[in-house]
């Protein structure tokens, strides 16, 4: 048992936080307001590596662990959510998913511009009328020869509009017998015809970042960038999301500890009755509950971590992982606006943006009554990890960071 | 017998920095206090009229080294003769600019002896001068001491001490003296004027900018300029603007915070705090400056500080003695003006 | 070029720094590379990117110093040097400049010496000078551009910030170099970094290893390190129904109280 990071991660957790620090935690509120992605954060998050931290250097990564992605996020969002939601979709959803699932050909195709931010990815799942119901996707995809036809609407996708590439999953045999074996998930150029993206505004948060719709039309997609076997498009779904709230979970810890050190920093200065109001017990509570959460929090992110490199499913540690830390980061958000006073209510102090920020991730990539029947299902014996065909692969440092 | 005290005059473009006749008062009332005299040390090429200054503000004897090779400051031939010429000295007292702060290391360094740097103030103890000087950028004070070496090098902080008043009918001796030439390596090229214009470490006045001056809402930046962050600069050129204004009105010098440097709006030259300059002005205007505790340690010691900000919990209004919780925009302009009016400008 | 950038551990400029019974402390804020040294070490690493040859990153401090040494070796040095003797703990500049200067010695055959203008714990910023001056080398402090380097030519033309302006300086090498913010933008350490720094081993060398018989007695003693007497300031908020009235009421109360 051994609770420290390595001196690697440390360094790694030091970085990615001067730079979340030195270029975006300056101008966030300003972009924030205007309902935009800053146009340098995903180029100097390529250049940094950040984008393919936890990629084998030989598909253009930087070889780090999943412990690394994980401090990575927690990292990120602690300055700001949009931040994260981009390891999400970008090295979650898309990277990670043609890590686990892609041929060779794939990885070498598609992880090196990702890993160096020549190509952003996202993850395109979820539909106007499907959302946790992955089996009701009604996007569809016909064979025609060596391609596929693909025709849907993808809704809530974040970096819609800023990606080259999606991982899609549409409908490829609609008569199958169960209709979890329906579906099919391809790389999709973003760039070819037929394609269609779009911004969604007036989003209660995350607004620094980009959220929008991609609809295909008669888009023509080759059967070599089919991931994973047809038919197997659930289970890479389910894959990519596994994926995709580890980082979630890593997240949404990162701004429970935002919370707390504004409401630390902020109960030692402002002073009510005479004295600083950390002196007062009830404020006491708010500060010791977030505390609490963040370790918590962390603890079960760093559990998830571990066991994703030494290649064993996480789904249940996972979900739990997401589940706690996101539920909670909205909770110390919100209390942290409470210790704020009116001031909290202001744009002027960071926290309402962490409030509005940390509600998002009780819906997405699994809501979180999703998570929790999950847990149950667990807990039951309802639910057991059927190996996959294609895994995870386990965390080796030395062939992860071979040339 | 020689006198004890040796006091150093900085100068540059032939005129001598009030620094330096600060650091003249101190070597005066130090060696008053010991019943000793005032030496003071001038290097430079064509400098005898501040050899003569010297003694109106107090010193009495001036050790003048007049060289053509001494027209421009060069570290190694000043360290070499002020080393000898201050080798016997008890105390040896630099004000604290550019130039001798290191001149002063080098010094140390040739007679083996201590050197502290930023002296705010000092008592004297036994035969040593006990300083106090900041540390960690002013969070901390802490008194230094050389108790065996001699001389002890002090530089003075800049406007921690009075300048005297020179009186035109001091006597003293002004003693040209043989320069210490060895072999020169560097040579000066040339200068670039100033990016700051009124210099932050002496002046008397500084009004300062945070990142906020690119904040105006009420600007829309011209059509060609299509980029972002071409156009966050042309915002906060704007915003100087208005601090430049107010600048020139009080004839102060122009700070910044760290946060508007970095983001490229001003040249480093006019960061003030811990990573920029230290200052000590009488009045510190600062203009949309939140207060980050970096920028905090680097102006504290003003004697005023008036703080015009947003955001009324701000941390500079907790060192304000008079604060605006308002739009620098409207606030600055406005106050310019008043400023003309009652300024007769 | 055989480069050395000396570097050092400092509180992150970000601590509230404190001090009981003599000892400083800044509570959980992190130690870290001293933000002027961080342009020092960039700067040597892009001389050696054009010219080739090696960076040296070397300190004198307690063996937590070794992460400082260790964010250098990330950012890109090839080697770093930690100087740490029990016999060096209270060292005041005269004593480290003396130490640097025979560890650089000892290195050898070094072209350029970089400093930080100075370190944001004790900033005295005459170390480079200091050790210039042991050296008998030249010293080109303040550093805002260095405009020429000619390693087969040996010389170095730079651009130094005065308060004045900017000095034009041109010199030979080998040289001592103290830079400012400004120069230059310093690089994050890259992940490849990271993973050579923290596997690295990094030499410690005592004053016995850099040829010093015996240590230097410090000239300077520190008898009391104490914090500043907080200025209790009651901030008088000036108010008003339009910006004119406020200012107008300001400058009346500035010249009230004859700061202008």
């Amino acid at each position: 048992m051994d609770f420290s990071l390595t001196a690697e991660h440390e360094m790694v957790q030091k970085m990615v936080r001067d730079f979340a620090q030195r270029e975006v935690a300056p101008t966030i509120k300003e972009w924030d307001r205007k309902q935009d992605m800053a146009p340098h954060i995903l180029p100097r998050m390529g250049k940094l590596g950040i984008l393919g931290v936890c990629f084998p250097v030989r598909y253009g990564g930087q070889g780090m662990d999943f412990i690394s992605l994980g401090l990575v996020c927690e990292e990120l969002e602690a300055v700001d959510t949009t931040l994260r939601v981009v390891m999400s979709v970008h090295t979650g959803l898309a990277g990670l998913t043609i890590l686990q699932w892609g041929t060779n050909e794939q990885k070498k195709r598609f992880l090196e511009p990702l890993a160096h931010g020549d190509l952003i990815g996202c993850g395109a799942f979820t539909e106007p009328g499907a959302g946790s119901d992955i089996a009701a996707i009604q996007a569809t995809g016909k064979r025609d020869g060596d391609q596929y036809i693909l025709n849907g609407e993808k809704m809530w996708i974040s970096l819609a509009t800023k990606a080259d590439i999606a991982i899609v999953t549409v409908r490829t045999i609609p008569d199958a017998a169960k209709s979890s074996r329906s579906l099919s998930t391809f790389v999709v150029d973003l760039h070819s015809p037929g394609v269609t993206t779009g911004d969604i505004h007036g989003k209660l948060g995350v607004r620094a970042g980009s959220t929008g719709w991609i609809s295909l039309q008669d888009v023509r997609v080759p059967v070599e960038n089919r991931i994973g076997e047809e038919g197997e498009g659930f289970k890479v779904t389910m894959s990519a999301l596994d994926s995709g709230r580890y980082t979630v979970a890593a997240g949404a810890t990162g701004l429970i500890r935002a919370s707390l050190k504004a409401s630390v920093d902020y109960a030692n200065e402002r002073r009510a009755f005479g004295e600083p109001i950390a002196k007062h017990q009830l404020i006491q509570v708010k500060i010791a509950r977030m505390a609490q959460d963040y370790e918590i929090a962390r603890l079960l992110y760093l559990k998830a971590g571990w066991l994703k490199n030494q290649g064993v499913r996480n789904t249940r540690e996972t979900s739990m992982a997401k589940q706690f830390a996101t539920a909670a980061s909205f909770t110390a958000a919100s209390e942290a606006i409470q210790v704020h006073g009116a001031y909290g209510y202001s744009d002027e102090y960071d926290v309402e943006r962490f409030m509005r920020n940390a509600r998002g991730a009780l819906i997405y990539e699994g809501s979180n009554e999703i998570q929790i029947l999950i847990q149950a299902d667990y807990a039951l014996g309802h639910r057991r990890d059927k190996p996959l065909r294609c895994e995870m692969p386990v965390y080796d440092p030395i062939d992860w960071q071979e040339a | 017998m020689a006198n004890k005290i040796f006091v150093y005059i900085d100068h540059f473009g032939g005129q001598v920095l009030p620094a330096s006749w600060e650091a003249v008062g101190v070597a005066r009332s130090l060696a008053d206090q010991l019943s000793s005299g005032v030496t003071a040390v001038v290097l430079g090429h064509e400098v005898e009229g501040i050899a003569n200054q010297s003694i109106e503000y107090g010193a009495d004897q001036v050790l003048l080294g007049d060289d053509p090779e001494l027209k421009d400051y060069r570290p190694e031939l000043f360290a070499g003769t002020l080393s000898h010429l201050a080798a016997e000295a008890q105390v040896l007292i630099l004000p604290t600019t550019s130039r001798t702060r290191e001149l002063a290391g080098m010094v140390a360094v040739d007679l083996e002896t201590g050197m502290a740097p930023d002296v705010i103030s000092f008592e004297i103890d036994g035969d040593a001068v006990l300083a106090t000087r900041p540390i960690y950028a002013g969070k901390l004070l802490t008194k230094v001491v050389c108790r065996e070496k001699r001389p002890q090098i002090i530089t003075l902080q800049t406007r921690a001490f009075p300048k005297p008043e020179p009186e035109s009918d001091r006597s003293g001796e002004v003693v040209r003296v043989e320069v210490v030439i060895g072999e020169i390596v560097t040579e000066v090229t040339g200068y670039k004027p100033s990016e700051a214009g009124v210099s932050l470490a002496d002046a008397a006045i500084i009004v300062s900018g945070g990142r906020g001056v690119s904040n105006n809402p009420k600007l829309t930046p011209p059509n060609e300029i299509t980029d972002e962050k071409e156009q966050e600069i042309w915002r906060s050129q704007q915003g100087f603007a208005l601090v430049r204004d107010l600048a020139e009105t009080l004839g102060a010098a122009m700070g910044a915070s760290r946060a508007a440097v970095d983001a490229g709006y001003i040249p480093y030259a006019h960061q003030v705090g811990q990573t920029g300059k230290v200052v000590s002005p009488d009045l510190y205007v600062a203009c949309g400056i939140s207060g980050a505790i970096q920028h905090l340690a680097g102006m504290r010691t003003s004697k005023m500080i008036v703080a015009i900000n947003r955001d009324s919990e701000a941390p500079i209004f907790k060192l304000a003695r008079f604060g605006v919780a308002g739009d620098l925009f409207d606030i600055v302009p406005a106050l310019t003006q008043a400023l003309k009016e009652r300024l007769g400008k | 070029m055989n480069i050395v950038v000396c570097v050092k551990q400092t509180p992150d400029t970000a601590a509230t720094v404190s001090v009981e019974d003599g000892v400083v402390s800044w509570g959980d804020s992190p130690l870290v590379l001293n933000p002027w040294d961080e342009y020092a070490v960039e700067e040597a690493l892009r001389i050696r990117e054009a010219h080739s040859g090696q960076v040296t990153a070397l300190s004198l401090g307690p063996e937590a110093a070794m992460e400082a040494l260790k964010l250098a070796l990330a950012m890109g040095c090839e080697q770093a040097i930690l100087i740490n003797d029990p016999a060096l703990e209270d060292a005041d500049p005269l004593v480290v400049s003396k130490v640097l200067a025979a560890a650089i010695n000892k290195i050898g055959e070094v072209d350029l010496v970089l400093f930080g203008r100075g370190s944001v714990d004790n900033d005295t910023g005459i170390t480079g000078p200091q050790v210039a001056r042991r050296l008998n080398w030249p010293v080109l402090s303040l550093v805002a551009d260095i405009t020429s380097l000619d390693p087969e030519g040996r010389t170095i033309a730079v651009e130094r910030m005065l308060d004045e302006g900017r000095q034009l300086v041109r010199g030979p090498l080998p040289a001592v170099v103290s830079v400012v913010k400004g120069i230059n933008e310093p690089r994050y350490p890259s992940f490849m970094g990271i993973r050579k720094a923290s596997r690295s081993e990094i030499p410690i060398w005592s004053t016995a290893d850099i040829g010093l018989d015996e240590v230097p007695t410090p000239a300077m003693t520190w008898p009391e390190i104490f914090a500043p007497t907080k200025v209790e300031t009651e901030c008088e908020m000036i108010e008003g129904e339009t910006p004119e009235e406020v200012a107008a009421r300001l400058a009346d109360r500035l010249i009230e109280e004859k700061v202008i």
